[in-house]
């Protein structure tokens, strides 16, 4: 059985100008030990995705459908008090913005054995030896010392460790992860996805990574869903996404990118057109409106298509050679 | 692209006071830009690529002369421009632009678009009435917006197209230098593309040149002629495009570039990376010597004593590093 299966998951945020649907039916399932990396643009519904696991989506926010079972219970029918529990200590999440996501007035060590605490009954001394080992594993040096240490003692890098020490102390089921390294340089980035890589090989935790940055995804991820206008557009293999994607915006996306492994003077093919403004989502497939193999029938529901192997696409063509099709043109 | 210098930079210093206590004591310098020296040959594209605190949104600032430089000189065009007045400055903003990171932060929301890309026609007298009006609509052609946009405002438009909008004005003056700073990190993977085509495009087109700051490798590597590598204020390694990246030199060059993700699953299972430890000194007080050498695999005792100086390598290829002096990199 899956650990994690989210069921048409319908979130949406009342604003002044009407309602905006976030995410819009989506569903998905991860099991356990799994990475699943969520790509998307801003406005996506990725991060939003991620909330709504979590049950932090706030007012205006609202889940107004479906279901989300994890380890097979319903959380979105789970009392506050069933979910604080689940909360941080059978999920876990690091968020894009250490900085924020740590009390400034409390010390690191302070912050991590509140966790353990918390969740796992520890007392002061048991969690602070605790809080110790934890940054230790996330290679903090001296972490003796820095146990003691502010937040704003630490450098960018060193803080999104501790958030990671923070996440993993409890031995959480799964791990989501919001744009981890987004805020990191590329030499500490690189750091922190080792690190990740490998506190998930020891302690099996599975993982959703979210990210817009398709490298770390390929780095760090098997399985990928593309997001789009607030739902999934394609799903699959790391390697299916990346060699075979089969969905024109995740072509789109992979073309649009500089990347060092092609000949630097290749021209970058954009994806023309705007994302979508979610006030005004277009009534079938979201990206038809930017799409260059556009059918009539694009602008009604687009069902889902098992390309086999757990490959899928939203897509009318996505069993179609689409690139040889666009040539032909 | 001729061997024309169009910008001369040498020893560039700027280094911003830090003051403690009451009466405001100056204790320290962050040394933001330590001792820079590079050139621009007229219709390239020089990439400076940085991570954070490396100084190169700084050396972006000083060039323009936003900034004040504690010493150095900047020449452009020949001429000396570190001391001039504020009236010869303003003249020289005709040559030289700036496209800011954050489409959001640099457009004032109270004014239309038409207002924004006008302004500096006003404010230097280049066209009036009907005219200006004119120009106006084909500097936003120029960049892929319309007529129509025109009397709109800045929070009708999304990411991409703000920037577009930064882009016609910093065009307004036909300068011939423009800094990017940063100009598509704020935007998403498919808008980026689109906005890296136009600068391109537009270089050809109008004959520019482009001081292109980025810490993106990938994207610096698409748009340059020339890359230079900072890390703590200081230039380690300058090259054209297919040498900096094909055959890097100094050692942080070469973590940079092992340390990019590639978008292949493929690429990352076979390739094994150097990993550098630690993190980025702080500009206050840069380590002794090379200030890279507390994190360089390849550091050996005179790197911790000797600063390594700029040495060409052949074909314009040059690298401070003592490693790379004494043959242990090759």
């Amino acid at each position: 059985m899956a650990l994690l299966e989210v069921r048409n998951l319908r979130t949406t945020f009342q604003t002044e100008d009407g309602v905006v649907t976030a995410v819009n039916g989506l569903s998905f399932s991860l099991d356990a030990g799994q990475t699943l990396g969520i790509v998307g643009e801003s406005g996506s519904g990725k991060s939003v995705t991620s909330l709504s696991i979590m049950r932090l989506i706030d007012r205006p926010g609202r889940i107004e459908s479906g279901e989300i079972f994890f380890d097979g219970r319903d959380l979105l029918k789970l009392r506050d008090e069933e979910m604080r529990h689940v909360r941080g200590h059978r999920i876990a999440m690091i968020f894009q913005d250490p900085m924020t996501s740590l009390n400034p007035v409390l010390t690191i060590g302070e912050q991590i054995a509140e966790v353990v605490r918390l969740h796992l009954g520890r007392n002061h001394r048991e969690a602070r030896e605790t809080a110790i080992e934890m940054l230790r594993k996330v290679r903090i040096p001296s972490p003796e010392k820095r146990v003691d240490d502010y937040p704003h003692q630490f450098s960018g890098g060193m803080r999104q460790r501790a958030m990671i020490a923070m996440a993993l102390s409890c031995n959480p089921q799964l791990l989501i992860a919001d744009e981890p390294t987004t805020a990191l340089d590329v030499t500490i980035q690189a750091q922190v996805l080792e690190l990740m890589n490998e506190l998930q090989r020891e302690t099996g935790a599975a993982i959703i990574l979210i990210t817009h940055d398709l490298g770390v995804v390929a780095e760090t991820c098997k399985d990928v869903l593309v997001m789009y206008g607030g739902n999934m557009v394609e799903y699959g293999s790391a390697r299916q996404i990346f060699a075979e994607p089969r969905m024109p915006y995740t072509q789109g996306l992979l073309a649009s990118l500089p990347r060092l492994d092609a000949p630097a003077n290749a021209r970058l093919t954009p994806i023309p057109g705007q994302p979508p403004n979610l006030h005004r989502m277009p009534p079938g497939c979201a990206f038809a409106p930017r799409c260059t193999y556009r059918l009539e029938r694009c602008d009604e529901i687009v069902p889902v298509t098992d390309l086999g192997h757990g490959h899928l696409a939203r897509c009318w063509r996505c069993t179609e050679n689409l690139q040889a099709a666009g040539a032909a043109r | 692209m001729s061997d024309e210098k169009l910008l001369e930079v040498t020893d560039l210093k700027k280094y911003f006071p830090v003051s403690a206590g009451v009466f405001g004591r100056h204790v320290a310098d962050v040394k933001a830009v330590d001792g820079v020296s590079f050139t621009v040959r007229k219709g390239e594209t020089l990439g400076l690529v940085g991570e954070s605190g490396s100084g190169k949104t700084t050396i972006g600032r000083l060039v323009l002369k936003l900034l004040e430089a504690t010493s150095g000189t900047i020449r452009f065009e020949g001429r000396d421009i570190s001391d001039i007045s504020a009236r010869q400055t303003r003249m020289l903003r005709r040559r030289m632009q700036i496209i800011f990171q954050d489409p959001y932060g640099s457009l004032n929301p109270r004014m239309t678009i038409g207002e924004i890309v006008s302004e500096p026609l006003a404010i230097h007298g280049i066209a009036k009435g009907k005219a200006r009006q004119e120009r106006t609509v084909e500097l936003l052609r120029m960049v892929g917006l319309q007529s129509s946009h025109l009397n709109r405002y800045p929070n009708e438009f999304s990411g991409g197209q703000r920037q577009r909008v930064g882009i016609a004005r910093a065009l307004a003056v036909e300068p011939q230098f423009i800094v990017c700073d940063e100009p598509v990190s704020a935007l998403d993977v498919s808008i980026q593309a689109q906005v890296l085509n136009l600068l391109e495009d537009l270089r050809e087109r109008l004959g520019l040149t482009y001081l292109f700051i980025s810490h993106d490798l990938s994207v610096v590597r698409h748009i340059s002629t020339r890359v230079a590598v900072l890390y703590l204020g200081k230039i380690f390694e300058v090259a054209d495009r297919s040498a900096l990246y094909e055959h890097p030199l100094h050692p942080y060059t070469q973590a940079l570039l092992a340390a990019i993700p590639v978008p292949n699953p493929e690429v990352q299972s076979a390739q094994k990376r150097v990993l550098l430890s630690g993190d980025v000194p702080t500009a206050m007080a840069p380590p002794s010597g090379c200030r890279f050498h507390p994190r360089c695999p390849f550091a050996f005792e005179r790197c911790s004593v000797e600063e390594p100086a700029m040495r060409d390598v052949g074909g314009g290829h040059m690298v401070a590093c003592h490693a790379v002096e004494n043959g242990t990199i090759q």
